[in-house]
């Protein structure tokens, strides 16, 4: 996948006047926090399921060397096997390698953030192997030769006139000509065409919310039914998947599920929760005779042990970025790589390194609505605070911003000029923002003004009115 | 060195550890797996019997799932009937193996059954379910011999038949019943169904019949 993150700043402006995408946006806004805030309502344990997740998660990541290689035995006692990937390259390898010694021409797909991560469809072409997204939203992605924008709804940014569009673009070669303009005709236009492509795929892979190490089970959740179309009815299957997902036992998966379908799209239970565990056994008659699990590490294992590890607790649920005013203003493409939203923001500079992505902890007003949300409890804004730490230390911040930053340290660390300062500067700003107390224009802040007026100080600074309210002070 | 030893070493250097876990907090790890406790069940899930009852069906019936209750067994096939009617469907079904399914009397009903994994263009399934979960309005389904997992999602309706005692509060309970009644390893598929298919992903517009079933009949027996 091609990285625009470096452009960030040129992206998020082309996002606020793309007027399709805001419409779009607005659907996001007016859905997802919602539904979520009524689901969690109905739930009075939701806080403490929270905590104990919480817990849950730190423990896992302590011991995780241990749980996979429980995970790894189990699954192998049960006839699938495991495969271990370093980095994106190998992971590619691996599953091309189990994809050709499949004989396969075409591989059905559920959907899976983690084949995005390892850019896993253009590989897989570039090598004579045809990739189908069957997710109905990766699917209409993947004829408008897109990415996904959301982490869970991928199409999010797509509008009901855009899919007619790509639908009739495409479907004209299953004799489907007709332009169909309602989301019902056209979902079952897709099912149809769909239904083929699963029935004629050689290997199905999906992704893997959960990996059980008691069981040696993976487990995906979907909505559409697609993911277990995908893993059913191939020969193979194979499950790709990262190293932070393992969990100790069924209960343990049990108390992540009863939060990820609420906080993602506000849903009690997602429609299909499926528990797989190895090949098809003796007598069953149908499901995969092969299953292999692919584990991803691609730079998490250096996480643990450093400032970011509370990332490794992510379940990706969404809940971050369905509320987030940024991502809501802006959408998924303008963060320009793979994961968006706070939880990107965090996560793309590990993956794709800081010096590329330095804008993304940036793009936060830290008003601390992801950390208030994340089933995990994980402290999102502190954990991008800490990358704009590095980034400060790497000297990628911008030359003007460093130098306003040393003038300031200069003054604060002289009260008695910083107050005095300060003073005439309230004094100034009361002055120019007159009778209305707001200022349309003022050097410096351009980038403020421009969008919007700055509220005029009341010509006192809080030094002051601190030194008036203390005991024994003016008052 | 291989991936595995290199991302298991690169995990056991960002924890501060030399090797492999040992000792007691090893102990401690494999006693948590022998456990393997329940965290936190909600209070909804704990509730006596008949009120779980009644909480599964207005949970599957809120998850879009449409319930028939049947005094017992021998009604099954007659209540199928009023569904397959009743949705346009031709009185015909491909059921499972399972003898609380294929052991009833279909003729009688006037339903043409065939019991074998489903192919693509059957309408309609009928299959056993291992529990139900009060919880959500849950179905647990096991994948065997008595039970393809195809049934599960190629037809346009997937009817389930449910005995209503074997209806539990919490995904835990079933879970424990899972693991007395059969013992690990897991079949290969276990699923978890909670009402019809459905993608929100065209304008977040929700359309039931994504790719799996349109329908999720549920025909509960007993009480
Ligand atoms: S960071 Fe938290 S809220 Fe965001 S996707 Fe991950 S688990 Fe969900």
């Amino acid at each position: 996948m091609h990285i625009t993150s470096p452009s960030f700043k040129a992206n998020a402006r082309a996002a606020l006047a793309d007027a399709p995408l805001q419409r779009a946006l607005g659907n996001l806004r007016a859905g997802f926090p919602g539904k979520r805030a009524a689901a969690v309502a109905r739930l009075p344990e939701f806080e403490a399921l929270r905590d104990a997740a919480r817990d849950l998660k730190n423990h896992i990541l302590e011991h995780l060397d241990f749980y996979l290689e429980t995970f790894e035995a189990n699954v192998k006692q049960h006839g699938g096997q495991v495969h271990w990937a370093r980095d994106a390259e190998e992971a590619r390898q691996i599953i091309l390698g189990l994809c050709q010694q499949a004989g396969a021409k075409t591989v059905t797909k559920g959907k899976s953030m983690i084949t995005e991560e390892i850019g896993l469809n253009d590989y897989l072409a570039q090598h004579g192997i045809e990739p189908i997204e069957t997710d109905l939203g990766e699917y209409i992605l993947q004829l408008r030769g897109e990415h996904p924008s959301h982490i869970i709804a991928p199409a999010i940014h797509v509008n009901l006139d855009q899919v007619s569009d790509a639908f009739h673009a495409h479907h004209g070669r299953y004799g489907k000509t007709e332009r169909q303009t309602e989301p019902r005709q056209l979902m079952n236009e897709a099912r149809e065409i769909l239904r083929d492509k699963f029935l004629a795929a050689d290997v199905g892979i999906t992704g893997a919310n959960f990996c059980i190490a008691e069981t040696g089970t993976t487990v995906i959740v979907t909505n559409e039914g697609n993911g277990d179309l995908t893993q059913t009815l191939p020969r193979v299957h194979i499950a790709v998947t990262s190293i932070e997902k393992v969990v100790p036992t069924l209960e343990d998966a049990t108390l992540l599920h009863r939060l990820l379908s609420r906080s993602a799209t506000g849903q009690e239970i997602e429609v299909y929760g499926t528990w797989s565990s190895g090949p098809r056994r003796p007598g069953d008659p149908d499901g995969p005779s092969e299953y292999h699990v692919v584990l991803l590490d691609n730079g998490r294992s250096n996480m643990l042990g450093s400032e970011f590890q509370d990332m490794l607790r992510c379940i990706r649920c969404s809940a971050c970025m369905n509320h987030c005013p940024v991502y809501g203003a802006i959408g998924g493409h303008a963060y320009g790589w793979v994961y968006p939203g706070p939880m990107g923001s965090v996560l793309t500079p590990q993956f794709i390194g800081i010096e590329n992505a330095a804008n993304l902890p940036n793009a936060s007003t830290f008003c601390g609505r992801c950390e208030s949300v994340c089933p995990v409890r994980i402290p999102l804004p502190k954990l991008m605070r800490h990358w704009r730490a590095r980034e400060y230390e790497k000297h990628l911040t911008p030359q003007g911003f460093r130098f306003g930053l040393g003038v300031w340290a200069w003054c604060v660390r002289r009260p008695a000029l910083y107050r005095r300062l300060t003073r005439i500067g309230a004094c100034v700003l009361k002055v120019l923002g007159g009778k209305t107390g707001r200022i349309r224009s003022l050097p410096l802040a351009g980038g403020w003004t421009a969008w919007r007026d700055l509220p005029a100080p009341q010509g006192r600074t809080f030094f002051e009115q601190w030194a008036e309210r203390r005991p024994g002070g003016g008052r | 060195m291989s991936g595995r030893d290199a991302i298991l070493g690169n995990i056991r250097r960002g924890l501060g550890r030399g090797g492999p876990l040992d000792g007691a907090a090893r102990a401690a790890c494999e006693e948590r797996l022998r456990a393997h406790r329940p965290v936190l069940i909600p209070a909804r899930a704990q509730r006596p019997h008949d009120e779980q009852v009644a909480l599964f069906v207005a949970m599957a019936t809120e998850a879009a799932a449409s319930v028939a209750r049947v005094a017992g067994a021998d009604d099954v096939p007659a209540a199928v009937a009023a569904f397959l009617d009743q949705g346009g469907y031709p009185r015909r079904a491909v059921i499972a193996p399972a003898q609380a399914v294929s052991g009833l009397d279909w003729a009688a009903a006037g339903i043409e059954v065939e019991a074998r994994a489903a192919r693509n263009g059957d309408r309609a399934s009928v299959t056993p379910a291992f529990a139900g979960i009060a919880e959500t309005g849950t179905l647990m389904l096991l994948s065997g011999p008595d039970s393809p997992t195809t049934l599960n999602f190629l037809p346009d309706a997937h009817v389930v038949v449910l005995d209503a005692a074997r209806i539990v509060g919490p995904y835990e309970d079933a879970w424990a019943w899972l693991r007395r009644e059969r013992g690990l390893p897991l079949p290969r598929t276990v699923n978890w169904i909670s009402g019809p298919s459905r993608s929100a992903d065209i304008e977040q517009k929700l359309q039931m019949g994504a790719h799996g079933p349109i329908q999720l009949h549920i025909v509960l027996v007993g009480d």
